[in-house]
Formats: C-alpha cells, sequence, structure tokens
C-alpha cells in the first residue's frame, strides 16, 4: 500500500520545500502552523445559547462574540462570520452537533503565524483594519482582507498574529507578506542609519 | 467611503461587494400585474442624493447589509441587515 504523508499547505501548493514553510526579515518571522483540527460551528436559529453552553461543557470555552476570540492555547473559538465560529485545536465533542452544523475544514485552510516586533506595521501595508495594539488587542480577531485575499486574523500577542486565508492562496500570502515585511524593515533601516 | 457593518462594525469599503437598489426586499405579490412586475424588475431611480441599497460584506462577516447613503457626499446614514429591514 502506499504510504501517505501529510504535507503543509504552502509543500502542497509549491510542489516543493519540506515541511512548514518559514521566512524571516529581520526583525519579522512569517511561518506556516499546524493548529490541529478547524472545524467550523454555525448554530441553528435560536440555538447559539445552547452551543455556547455545549461548547463549554465540552472544550472549555463558551462561544465567541463578534470579532473575538475564546479559549485557551489547546482549544480555541474563534469567531469566523457571522453566526459561525471555527473550533481550532481538538475534534470536535458529538454533543455539538445537537445545536449546529457542524463541519471539518482541517484541509480547507491555511494558518500562518506572523511575529515580530511593531509587527502591526506589517500588516498595515495589507489589511484595511486597524490593528495598531491599543484598538485591536489580544484575543480580537477580523473577518478582513489581506490584500486581495479573504482572511481571517487574529492578534496572538503583543508582537505576533495569526493570519488565516484559503489554503490555495498560501503562496500568495506569503508573497505578500515578503513585499511588506522588506518594505517595513528597510524603513526602519533607513531610518536608523539617518 | 466607510460602511459600518452591524455585526464588524466600522470597514473599508474594499470589503464589501455593491449588489444595488434595496428593492429585492419589497418584491411584488406574483399576482400583482405585469406593471408592478415590470417596475420591480427592470426600473431603477438614480437619484442624486438619498438612495437605498444592498451591499454584501463578501470581504469580512459575509452578512447582506441595507446601506443608506447619500450619493452625491457618499456620506452614510444609515446600515441594517438585511434580514431585519423593513421594506
Amino acid at each position: 500500500m502506499a504510504e501517505l504523508k501529510a504535507k503543509t499547505p504552502y509543500e502542497t501548493v509549491t510542489g516543493g520545500a519540506s515541511g512548514p514553510e518559514r521566512m524571516e526579515v529581520t526583525p519579522f518571522v512569517a511561518v506556516e502552523v499546524d493548529p490541529g483540527a478547524l472545524t467550523s460551528l454555525a448554530p441553528y436559529k435560536g440555538q447559539a445559547k445552547a452551543l455556547s453552553t455545549a461548547l463549554e461543557a465540552a472544550h472549555g470555552m463558551g462561544l465567541p462574540k463578534p470579532n473575538r476570540m475564546t479559549g485557551k492555547q489547546s482549544a480555541q473559538a474563534l469567531w469566523f462570520g457571522r453566526d459561525m465560529a471555527l473550533l481550532i485545536g481538538p475534534a470536535p465533542d458529538a454533543s455539538l452537533a445537537a445545536h449546529a452544523a457542524v463541519t471539518d475544514q482541517s484541509d480547507a485552510w491555511s494558518v500562518v503565524e506572523l511575529s515580530g516586533p511593531g509587527v502591526d506595521e506589517v500588516l498595515a501595508r495589507l489589511v484595511p483594519v486597524d490593528l495598531r495594539g491599543h484598538v485591536f488587542k489580544r484575543g480580537h480577531t477580523a473577518r478582513t482582507l489581506v490584500g486581495h485575499m479573504s482572511a481571517s486574523v487574529t492578534r496572538t500577542g503583543a508582537d505576533s498574529f495569526r493570519i488565516m486565508v484559503f489554503r490555495s492562496m498560501v503562496k500568495t500570502l506569503f508573497r505578500e507578506l515578503h513585499h511588506a515585511m522588506i518594505g517595513v524593515s528597510a524603513r526602519r533601516e533607513a531610518a536608523g542609519a539617518g | 467611503m466607510r460602511i459600518t457593518c452591524p455585526i464588524c462594525g466600522e470597514r473599508d469599503i474594499r470589503e464589501f461587494t455593491y449588489q444595488g437598489a434595496a428593492v429585492a426586499l419589497d418584491r411584488p405579490d406574483p399576482e400583482a400585474g405585469d406593471e408592478a412586475w415590470d417596475h420591480y424588475v427592470h426600473l431603477r431611480e438614480n437619484p442624486a442624493g438619498r438612495t437605498r441599497d444592498l451591499w454584501y460584506h463578501s470581504g469580512g462577516c459575509s452578512a447582506w447589509v441595507v446601506v443608506t447613503r447619500d450619493t452625491v457626499t457618499h456620506e452614510v446614514f444609515d446600515t441594517e441587515l438585511a434580514e431585519e429591514a423593513k421594506a
């Protein structure tokens, strides 16, 4: 029997490389991460509260409000659009299916962690939402655009973001990020030298 | 122009897709007659001023939004979810 090997979205799209893609432009780093299972939870009409209770019992966090994320490192619920949340990490508990349409999205999205001091300056070149730290805090999320791509952007720390785009677009995402990263990096160098 | 999505908050116009006048919320009765249907399907106002139209938050939360705005000044007066909007 053929031996099947899991590949990251970037590996699949580019047909090359091995292991998760990592791109560094000092002082910024973009790296592909494996978030575990991704499952969309779309509550049936009037079932949002019941779903939130079931989610809390099964995975330890309630349903997130719009533009927010709930949960801990091991299991997170990310607001993912109108009447939809994305369960990140564990496989979904069977009890959730009573209140929501539960759909596996694991292979549909690529997840990239972008970090570095003042990294919001990089995203400011690509995303039409104010992502500065005093406005867009840790645990805040937005469904928005990165360049021309539909994306989910979440702040995971003082100098780090999680960016999700459709799996097929991960190469474009890295290219766009690279362009923005070298731009900001060069400006800082020029300011430092001057 | 910036549009306030009832779910996401104020967002850049790049995130939205324009659909057209909000007449779709006022669909005539199937038996309303040719004139009413002709008007519904083909005839549109083209106001210089206040207008009410449907926008899709395609680059955001995927909600349909009814936007009341001014075509001359680009001022946005009001936004509401299409689901909750009255024709």
